[in-house]
């Protein structure tokens, strides 16, 4: 009698094409990503039917390299699981539709995934957690604090009340005419330069989680305007080193602030920007001499992956969750009341 | 041999299961309402109903396009992974050929559009055997009536999207513009599930939609580079 569990997750709520197997809720045993970044370079961002179109182009040859690479079949499968929402509808569509198609051939339960619970779990497969936990969300579309006090217990408890992290490097990128994903791009040039420009932080209220990155973006706008009106130039590596360190001061600062007042076991940091080594390195000093233990998932699972959507789904397929056959894609999907679907 | 044809590619919905050449079961709603909610109840209950258990399909048919991007993909999306799971061919159909068995037994030419907006369609011309006189295509509506016109033969106009184009084919095509009753103006999950039967299958990765046009912004980026 074999009483492993396995689920297979897909993930195409944007540019990337996943398909992941995971056994047992945490023993990753197939992870598959089909990247787009290529297709969408020469057009600056992620362009959504660009996108859609690749992900129906691969969809049925991400899943048979998953299963060759798991050395399983879609029989041994226990559920299916897909990435709902937030995302592209027309990208979240594919995925949705192709994980239904599975499901009812093979009369598998299906389970609709957030993909933020998914950015979230993905730590979990690095470590087992601890609750209550704080996961700081970082990514192109997100900057969040989400405290959990048990499995897919979600209570976002500060967010950002204008751009997202990611969007403010992206724009930043751009005004530096950086190549697209701006991101990377601008922690790499950090490294190589100092924080000298004083950029602004914006800490909003006293006992405020919340986040705010549009002033920053805004000074950072003006100060290059001023200096070239003067004739003078500042070096793009000393920008970007000031402007991260504007951005990962304040996440560093507030995370910490608000995992000391929720008095968490653990800080998991979530999203793409969980890549970035300033953030990496500024969470590692902030949480070194405390007793909160600080999970951040390797390079390749802070970026769009399905290992951790079948992660996620494999917590979420335990507490009962099902989508019948008229799941849709949810392109807003709330991750608040997404985990309240487990509460049985 | 059993077949599951499904068409998402307009606003038509289509359901239909094939068994041994006979049509067991037919759906087709006309509505402009979410395919992505409704097509997978609508396969459950089809084939619920018709006692078909999706191991007993022998091959699944979709419509490939043109028409709605997200639309095509909704049903691409559910064949091709329907098919890859029960490791059975899947056939895609040109979803103007399956509109233009609507006029089967027409004495003439045949001639299946879809509204591409800004005045444009989405067209071919079919002969009544369904062999293709012009091959289909992405064109401003009058500029293919002219061309049609040059054949000098009734023409059977099947669209959904009639009504929005009545006037200027009757002022281009006159008299050889013929248009059929309501009730022929949709394309049929069977005519889709027949077509099937007579196309080789390609292999389910290599199953592509057929679009017909390229996204905006590819427009966009190919007019400036020609600049
Ligand atoms: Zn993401």
């Amino acid at each position: 009698m074999n009483n492993d569990q396995y689920l297979l997750a897909i993930e195409t709520s944007c540019d990337e094409t996943a398909v992941a197997i995971i056994k047992n809720e945490r023993e990753l045993v197939a992870n598959v990503v089909a990247s787009q970044i290529e297709s969408h370079k020469r057009f600056g961002g992620v362009v959504p039917e660009i996108a859609s179109r690749h992900h129906i182009e691969q969809i049925t040859v991400t899943l048979e390299e998953a299963l060759t690479e798991a050395g399983l079949t879609l029989d041994d499968m226990d559920a299916i699981g897909v990435t709902e929402g937030p995302g592209l509808v027309g990208a979240l569509l594919v995925g949705v539709n192709a994980a239904k198609g599975l499901a009812f051939a093979k009369h598998k339960p299906l389970v609709g995934v957030h993909h933020i619970a998914g950015h979230i779990y993905a730590s979990r497969l690095e470590k087992e957690f601890e609750f209550p936990l704080l996961a700081l969300v970082v990514s192109g579309g997100h900057t969040e604090l989400v405290l959990m006090k048990g499995h897919n217990d979600f209570e976002v408890i500060g967010e950002t009340r204008d751009d997202a992290a990611g969007e403010a490097y992206d724009k930043v990128a751009r005004l530096l005419r950086l190549p697209y994903p701006g991101g990377p791009e601008i922690d790499r040039l950090a490294a190589q330069g100092e924080a000298v420009i004083d950029f602004p932080r914006a800490w909003l209220e006293e006992d405020s989680y919340d986040f705010s990155f549009s002033g920053l973006k805004s000074a950072v706008i003006n100060k290059l305007h001023n200096a070239s009106q003067k004739g003078e130039e500042f070096k793009p590596e000393d920008v970007a080193a000031s402007f991260q360190e504007s951005v990962v001061d304040v996440l560093s600062t507030k995370t910490k602030k608000a995992a000391t007042a929720y008095e968490v076991n653990q800080v998991v940091v979530a999203g793409g920007v969980a890549a970035n080594k300033g953030l990496r390195q500024a969470l590692t000093e902030t949480f070194k001499d405390t007793d909160i233990d600080l999970l951040i998932p390797p390079l390749n699972l802070c970026t769009d992956n399905a290992a951790m959507i079948a992660t996620a789904g494999a917590v979420a397929y335990k507490q009962g969750h099902r989508a019948a056959w008229d799941l849709n894609a949810h392109p807003g999907l709330d991750l608040e009341e997404y985990g309240k679907r487990g509460s049985l | 041999m059993n077949i599951l044809a499904i068409d998402t590619s307009n606003y038509i919905l289509g359901v239909a299961v094939i068994k041994n050449h006979e049509v067991v079961g037919e759906w087709v709603t006309n509505v402009k309402k979410n395919h992505s909610v409704r097509l997978m109840p609508a396969i459950d209950q089809m084939m619920r109903e018709t006692e078909t258990s999706p191991e007993e399909l022998d091959q699944i048919a979709v419509a490939h396009g043109p028409g709605s991007f997200t639309g095509v993909r909704i049903g691409m999306a559910t064949a091709k992974s329907m098919a890859f799971a029960l490791d059975i061919p899947v056939v895609g159909i040109s979803s103007l050929e399956v509109l233009a068995r609507q006029g089967t037994f027409f004495d003439g030419l045949i001639c299946p559009f879809f509204d591409a907006r800004r005045g444009r369609v989405y067209t071919g011309l079919y002969d009544g055997d369904m062999n293709v006189v012009i091959e289909e295509r992405n064109i401003d509506m009058e500029e293919w009536l002219e061309q049609v016109k040059e054949m000098q033969q009734p023409i059977l106009f099947v669209s959904q999207d009639l009504a929005s184009f009545r006037e200027t084919i009757e002022g281009i095509m006159g008299e050889y513009a013929v248009f059929p009753s309501a009730a022929h103006q949709y394309a049929r999950p069977s005519y889709l599930a027949l077509s099937a039967m007579k196309t080789p299958a390609s292999s389910t990765h290599a199953l592509m939609p057929n679009y017909l046009r390229l996204p905006e912004a590819e427009q966009k980026w190919l007019k400036k580079q020609e600049k």
